[in-house]
């Protein structure tokens, strides 16, 4: 629990998911990893479709397949280092002293549960490579990793700028409430103001639910202003994020099982696709 | 979830598709060739093909390795047809489905790990030999034709790939089953066809539950060949998925491997077809032409299929020789070559236990016993080598005392050297044997100790055994040793 893990792939999100990292480094005092992961793409080895094997076809197969291997990963990982160099040289200039660089074969997944031991926040971009940064897609990776981590997310979705202030969108379930109080023992956004926003109709029992969410928040000495706000859910947050000038969402992310998310659509995947301000999941 | 499908299904569209055409035009000629040698129609062997594939694409664990009827397992059924006829070995091969899916769950495929390089070699050298000695039938009593057309067909198999462009986007086996049935029809020749030799099929495949009496009687009739069938199927199947793994970099789930067999030859049998396997030539020729995904393998078989039932007049007229050059070009492209040219270089036992593997095969046409004989001789051979890792060093200090101090790892093979090495002629009055470095592994070891400490005895010595504890504590059946740190730490520390 002793780093902020930057995931960055040859995207132009990249630096801005470095820039993010500094401020989160910056802001926790603690050292900044640098993750590149090669992935094995499966690309075609030759055109050869002749169906012919003869003498000593699978050493020979071995042997052109291992040459070929060879070369491409050489080049992607001379680029990654590069990528890597790059990225670090950012971070440092923005004022972290201790960066580190981790590059790793596989699956991104894979590196990112083994780095979860030692990470306190992951920052990831929205979008890796093969999408343009304005598009408003969800990376490929993004979900799964979301799912498959159970450390906090920081999502950029563009050019990332420290933010003033913080917005949390609270649903009164308790998972959330279970996120939430995790969240506040952490030091994570300590010193900025706080709004919790609740999207509900006015019952006395989300009032109440409201404030004993608020509460625990004070009590980990923030300041916080807590909102109930009618509407739908999307429609509603959007709103109250522009009239208060919010720059950062906090929320939980895939409550819900995979089933009825095919069924109904997933609410985490429409808040991070249309959202400009950078993301914290909470898990 | 959906990102894994993705991967294995679509990550190599083009590539898995025209590698899948490939591997289907190959598979035709196997099939029958198969069928042949276990004596049933064409049609069983063509179903089996594509029922076996089309399964296996989705339910196995080794994306791009192809799985279809294969000679290893047709071998074993001919003497099932030839007594009880075709509705028993479908019987047989639903139930060797059900014995492959068990082995799946009882992870048998870890097994694996027992089968060294060595046995897995002598198994793919086998293989070759059996397909190539299927093939002889039709080369004897046969007229010049027949050599001619085959010796034309291993020509265009090998030298038409070598031309320009084009050779490299036309399989060759193609090229050669058009070429000479297109010349046999052109010519009139009379040599025998694929037409004579049985059924094709005309239909697609209909489920059919086998038509036997459902008792014990038959029960065990079949369970003897299921039980080798599953054996010898999951045991091919491993291999070539350790060999597709090689290839491609890539690993597989071994026992998902093992189920998804298991479904396909279920599959297969209620469609009326024989059990299958993984095939080592074909999955080679699949990598080879770029196929990586599932796809490929599910191309295959459906390409093999609409090939075999909308063409059946033309394969009907497709010379057996043509096939037979086929069938030569997978049993070399099997072999593994290699092997031979290593034959100077490994050590007397790696040779012997692929030899011995390569000849139990080839004497029984079982598959399993040679496997069986492999990983025996492979075991002795190790505990023989393991058990010379033992010394005794002897010392005396003053008369009439001696110390001996034992090194290295007692267990059934090293109790006689160990119970030997010790001079119980002379006299002595007290003995030390120092046992603190010394791993004695199982009770022969620690009989022969008692039995040497009883003899000093008798010829009147004090025996002094030292070091017994830290001996006797790392023995011995205590499982599970690796997840202990500490187990661990004293065999490290040779204790």
């Amino acid at each position: 629990m002793n780093m902020i893990t930057a995931c960055i792939d040859g995207s132009k999100i990249s630096a801005y998911v470095c820039d993010a990292a500094a401020w989160v480094s910056l802001s926790l005092d603690t050292p900044v990893k640098l993750l590149h992961v090669l992935e094995r793409i499966i690309v075609p080895v030759n055109d050869n479709l002749s169906g012919a094997i003869g003498l000593g076809s699978r050493e020979h197969l071995l042997a052109e397949m291992t040459v070929l291997d060879e070369q491409r990963s050489k080049v992607a990982l001379e680029h990654g280092k590069h990528m890597l160099e790059d990225a670090k040289l950012r971070v440092q200039n923005l004022g972290v002293a201790d960066v580190q660089l981790k590059q790793r074969h596989g699956e991104l997944l894979e590196a990112l549960a083994e780095a979860e031991d030692e990470t306190r926040v992951f920052v990831m971009g929205r979008l890796g490579e093969g999408h343009d940064v304005g598009s408003q897609a969800i990376g490929a990776h993004l979900e799964n990793a979301v799912r498959a981590v159970r450390t906090p997310i920081l999502v950029t979705v563009g050019e990332f700028t420290a933010p003033e202030s913080y917005m949390i969108a609270y649903d009164g379930s308790s998972t959330a409430d279970e996120a939430l109080a995790k969240f506040s023992e952490s030091a994570l956004l300590k010193n900025l103001p706080a709004h919790i926003v609740m999207v509900a109709s006015e019952t006395t029992e989300h009032l109440q639910q409201l404030k004993s969410a608020k509460d625990t928040l004070v009590s980990s000495g923030r300041n916080v202003i807590a909102t109930l706000v009618e509407g739908s859910v999307q429609d509603a947050l959007s709103l109250y994020r522009e009239q208060n000038n919010i720059d950062l969402m906090v929320m939980g992310a895939y409550g819900h099982s995979r089933l009825r998310e095919f069924f109904v659509g997933s609410q985490t995947s429409k808040m991070i696709s249309r959202s400009p301000i950078p993301l914290l999941l909470l898990r | 979830m959906i990102e894994s499908i993705k991967r294995d299904w679509f990550s190599n569209i083009k590539n898995d598709v025209l590698a899948g055409t490939v591997v289907a035009l190959a598979l035709i000629p196997e099939a029958i060739a198969f069928s042949i040698i276990a004596g049933v129609d064409p049609k069983v062997g063509l179903y089996a093909s594509f029922c076996i594939a089309v399964v296996i694409a989705f339910v196995g664990g080794r994306p791009g390795m192809i799985s279809a009827a294969t000679g290893a397992m047709a071998l074993l059924m001919l003497t099932l047809v030839k007594e009880h006829g075709l509705q028993y070995l479908l019987a047989a091969t639903l139930l060797t489905g059900v014995l492959q899916i068990i082995a799946g769950y009882l992870k048998l495929g870890d097994l694996m790990r027992f089968v060294s390089r060595s046995v897995v070699t002598g198994f793919v050298n086998a293989l070759a030999i059996l397909i190539f000695m299927a093939q002889l039938p039709e080369l004897t009593d046969v007229t010049w034709h027949v050599y001619a057309m085959t010796a034309a067909g291993l020509g265009i198999i090998y030298l038409f790939p070598l031309l320009p462009v084009i050779g490299k986007s036309v399989p060759s086996p193609l090229v050669c089953i058009v070429v000479l049935t297109g010349l046999a029809m052109f010519v009139g020749m009379d040599i025998r066809t694929v037409g004579d030799m049985g059924e094709l099929p005309d239909t697609l495949p209909i489920f059919l539950w086998p038509d036997v009496p459902l008792n014990f009687e038959t029960l065990a009739i079949i369970f003897p060949y299921s039980a080798g069938l599953a054996v010898v199927g999951l045991l091919e199947s491993m291999m070539t998925a350790t060999i597709v793994d090689d290839l491609t970099d890539t690993t597989s789930d071994k026992n998902r491997e093992c189920k998804g067999q298991g479904i396909a030859n279920i599959g297969s049998g209620l469609l009326g077809g024989m059990a299958g396997c993984a095939m080592i030539g074909q999955s080679i020729i699949n990598v080879k032409s770029g196929g990586r995904g599932r796809l490929s393998t599910f191309v295959a078989g459906v390409f093999l299929l609409i090939m075999v039932v909308f063409m059946d007049e033309w394969i009907r007229q497709i010379p057996m020789a043509a096939l037979v050059a086929v069938m030569i070009m997978v049993s070399i492209g099997t072999f593994s070559w290699d092997s031979i040219i290593n034959l100077k270089n490994y050590p007397l036992s790696t040779n012997l236990v692929m030899l011995a593997t390569v000849v139990v095969v080839v004497a029984t046409h079982n598959l399993a016993i040679g496997v069986f004989v492999g990983v025996l001789l492979a075991s002795l051979f190790f505990a023989n080598k393991i058990g010379r890792f033992m010394v005794i060093k002897s010392e005396s200090e003053d008369e009439g005392k001696r110390a001996y101090r034992v090194v290295g790892q007692v267990f059934f093979a090293s109790s006689d050297q160990f119970a030997q090495s010790f001079d119980f002629k002379e006299v002595l009055e007290e003995v030390t044997i120092d046992l603190s470095q010394a791993h004695f592994w199982d009770i022969t070891s620690v009989a022969a100790l008692d039995k040497v400490v009883i003899k000093f005895r008798r010829e009147g010595a004090k025996v002094n055994v030292i070091g017994m504890n830290e001996a006797t504590q790392t023995v011995v059946d205590k499982f599970g040793v690796h997840d202990k740190p500490e187990e661990v730490e004293k065999i490290m520390s040779g204790h």
